[in-house]
């Protein structure tokens, strides 16, 4: 049984008498332990796809299965606690609490999961560890760098251990150096046996994934998936087999 | 996201921006301290009335004076109404089950010229003399310090002793002697109306507890305090303080003596006859319950009504009037003080509203990332609102704690009034209502933070 199951995800808002089809019957199965990237351009729903995934946002019809649980017909409470212990995100704009130390943004999940102050230092400690940040716990934001911020939001995803990590256009604020790295240590949390999912604009940045899925128009228009095309297609082929249909895309 | 985790993120914050929740606080702060300094004076004025209310006898007192206006329909039986007399004061002790300390009083001022208290050239500026029975001790609350109370025997044959109240000794004596030791004249002889009476015994100093500190204070100090001029502490300060003053000045400044001493020596020869149609000034008594105040009063008029043939030429004279003075005097201020207190407390919650809406929409992002690391609707609210009570709950503790300096200088400003007298129990309400105020000013931004979208709130810059 796939880790998320996603079945005819419709999402529709409705702005100034206006009809907005954000996603429009949108299918589709991760696998526990997979390596994925959401490809498309701004506008296209590939943004309200991982917000309907991440639980921040509910789907206007469709179902939703997460590790088990429906997530579609979920309440805000269950959402809140889903996104505090499976879910784990990292932003394009860092999203640190600029008043808090980083081990005390690290901390901040599992605040709300309600460990003990001294498990989650213990365990804030070892997720820093693992993005080589410990000897940066105490400062703030504010005296980091880019990279730095960004492990930091990294070692906070990973603090409660979660199924699934969305990552929303991670290097989009780094330059390209800095976010090589933070792409290698995805793909290294990846190799750990995490499932890991990016959303970008950037298919140069998706080619780090084996499995890309391009969504246009709310609907996934094209699918890459090194599982049905038997190897794991370079970027250059990436533009040239767009039009390949998968039994996948609606 | 447990309780103390909570209140901790809540310090944290308020910590993070000191000076904006200090002056947030400022509301609360001035409006604890003014309800606990208000509800002091207040208290201080109750006690200060109490007191004086049980120093002049108490609710259980009942005094039946002469009344000259006789009801309309006996007006022409004027001439036939004496007053109060013996007869009545022993037919009250033997008919009127429901009174006790019957009690005889026929009292002379000095300043109406009729009488002179004097030693050695020293005159008593003012003094009251009363003759009567040992019993009026108890009904006027009054305390024997040194010496001894007059006996029947005294009475009975109208020996010249007094007991003195402590500022007849002032005026005679002096309060100190020469070793700074206090003057106890026990055994000398004063003169009354240039009669000489011997002192047997006298009361103790009544003052009010502050005099008394401020007295002992300078004692220890080494100086001698200066005479209260209660003349002048009547022209100023409030009058129910003068009420008060009245009554200890009143009480230091007498002079008791056998009932008969007085009619057989310092009646003029007209007003002698036989002792027993010696008109009274008035009859003190004791009620044994309050509760049967209207019952006693009707049993001592019956009895009286049947002695005075009928003639209701007496009036009764109870503390009630002034009990009830007392209550409604202390609940209009207490009513004006507490609607001053409420509205500084009002400005200080919306003080504390504004400033919580302005800080939510500095934290639209940082409540938008809270939200999508785990924070429920719940935890967002319970942050909110637990700021919000924390600057309330420190604001209030401030307060208290700034409300024994208010209540000391404003003390000082106003020498004259009523000593202020500061309560937990004002503490406790004064501090309550702080973090009620706290809670409800919190209520309405802790809802909006807690209905952000978490998506909008993210994009938020």
């Amino acid at each position: 049984m796939p880790l998320l199951e996603l079945r005819d995800i419709h999402k529709t808002y409705y702005l100034g008498g206006e009809t907005i089809r954000a996603l429009d019957g949108v299918s589709l199965d991760i696998d526990s332990g997979e390596f994925i990237s959401i490809i498309g351009p701004s506008g296209s729903g590939k943004s309200t796809l991982m917000h309907i995934l991440g639980c921040l946002d509910t789907p206007t019809s469709g179902t939703i299965n997460l590790d088990g649980m429906m997530i579609h017909d979920a309440s805000p409470r269950q959402l809140a606690a889903i996104r505090n212990k499976k879910i784990g995100f990292v932003f394009q704009f860092f999203n640190l609490l600029p008043k808090l130390t980083v081990r005390q943004n690290v901390e901040l999940p599992m605040i709300y999961s309600g460990l003990s102050g001294k498990e989650r230092r213990e365990r804030a400690m070892n997720s820093l560890s693992s993005v080589n940040m410990e000897d940066r716990s105490k400062h703030r934001p504010s005296q980091l760098s880019g990279g730095q911020q960004q492990r930091a939001a990294i070692a906070r995803a990973l603090v409660n251990d979660p199924r699934i990590i969305f990552a929303d256009e991670p290097t989009g604020n780094l330059d390209s150096n800095t976010g090589e790295l933070i792409l290698e240590m995805f793909d290294k949390l990846h190799q750990e046996g995490r499932t890991v999912m990016l959303v970008t604009h950037d298919p140069e940045i998706a080619a780090v994934t084996p499995r890309r899925i391009v969504i246009r128009d709310g609907k996934i228009a094209n699918e890459i998936d090194p599982k049905l095309a038997g190897d794991v297609p370079k970027f250059e082929q990436f533009t040239d087999i767009k039009s390949k249909k998968t039994d996948m895309t609606s | 996201m447990n309780l103390s985790s909570i209140i901790e993120s809540g310090f944290k914050e308020i910590w993070a921006h000191w000076f904006r929740s200090l002056l947030t606080m400022f509301g609360i702060i001035l409006g604890v301290a003014s309800l606990v300094t208000m509800s002091a004076f207040v208290k201080g004025k109750e006690n200060l009335l109490k007191d004086s209310l049980a120093e002049s006898g108490g609710l259980e007192r009942i005094i039946v004076d002469d009344n000259d206006d006789l009801p309309d329909y006996q007006k022409h039986l004027e001439d036939e109404a004496n007053g109060m007399t013996l007869k009545d004061v022993y037919a009250l002790q033997k008919n009127a089950p429901l009174v006790y300390n019957v009690t005889p009083v026929i009292e002379k001022r000095s300043y109406r010229g009729s009488l002179r208290v004097s030693r050695k050239g020293k005159r008593v500026r003012y003094a009251s003399v009363k003759g009567t029975w040992p019993s009026l001790l108890e009904i006027e609350e009054h305390e024997l310090e040194h010496g001894r109370v007059f006996s029947d025997m005294d009475d009975l044959l109208a020996n010249p002793v007094c007991i003195i109240g402590t500022q007849i000794r002032n005026d005679l004596f002096g309060e100190y002697d020469n070793q700074g030791e206090v003057i106890i004249p026990i055994g000398e002889n004063i003169m009354i109306n240039y009669i000489p009476f011997k002192i047997i015994g006298m009361f103790k100093q009544y003052m009010s507890e502050e005099d008394r500190k401020k007295k002992e204070e300078a004692r220890a100090a080494g100086q001698t305090v200066a005479r209260r001029d209660y003349r002048s502490s009547y022209m100023s300060g409030d009058s129910q303080s003068h009420t008060t003053m009245r009554i200890y000045s009143g009480k230091n400044s007498t002079i008791m003596i056998p009932i008969n001493t007085l009619v057989s020596k310092l009646d003029s020869a007209y007003d002698r006859g036989s002792n027993m149609d010696r008109s009274l000034s008035k009859v003190a008594m004791n009620i044994y319950d309050v509760s049967t105040l209207e019952k006693s009063l009707q049993q001592v008029r019956n009895v009286l009504m049947q002695t005075h043939k009928g003639l209701e030429d007496f009036e009764f004279e109870t503390q009630e009037g002034f009990a009830g003075d007392i209550n409604l005097s202390i609940q209009n201020e207490r009513i004006s003080g507490m609607f001053i207190a409420g509205i500084c407390l009002l400005v200080g919650g919306i003080g504390i509203i504004n400033i919580m809406l302005s800080s939510i929409s500095e934290r639209v992002r940082e409540i938008g990332i809270r939200k999508s690391i785990g924070a429920t609707n719940m935890d967002v609210f319970l942050q909110i609102l637990t700021e919000s009570i924390v600057i309330s709950v420190a604001g209030g503790l401030a307060g208290i704690m700034l409300s024994p300096i208010l209540v000391n200088t404003l003390a000082s400003f106003a020498a004259d009034t009523t000593p202020p007298v500061m309560t937990a129990f004002a503490m406790a309400i004064a501090f309550g209502f702080s973090v009620i105020t706290g809670s409800l000013a919190g209520l309405f931004p802790a809802i909006k933070a807690a209905k952000l979208d978490p998506i909008q709130a993210l994009r938020y810059d």
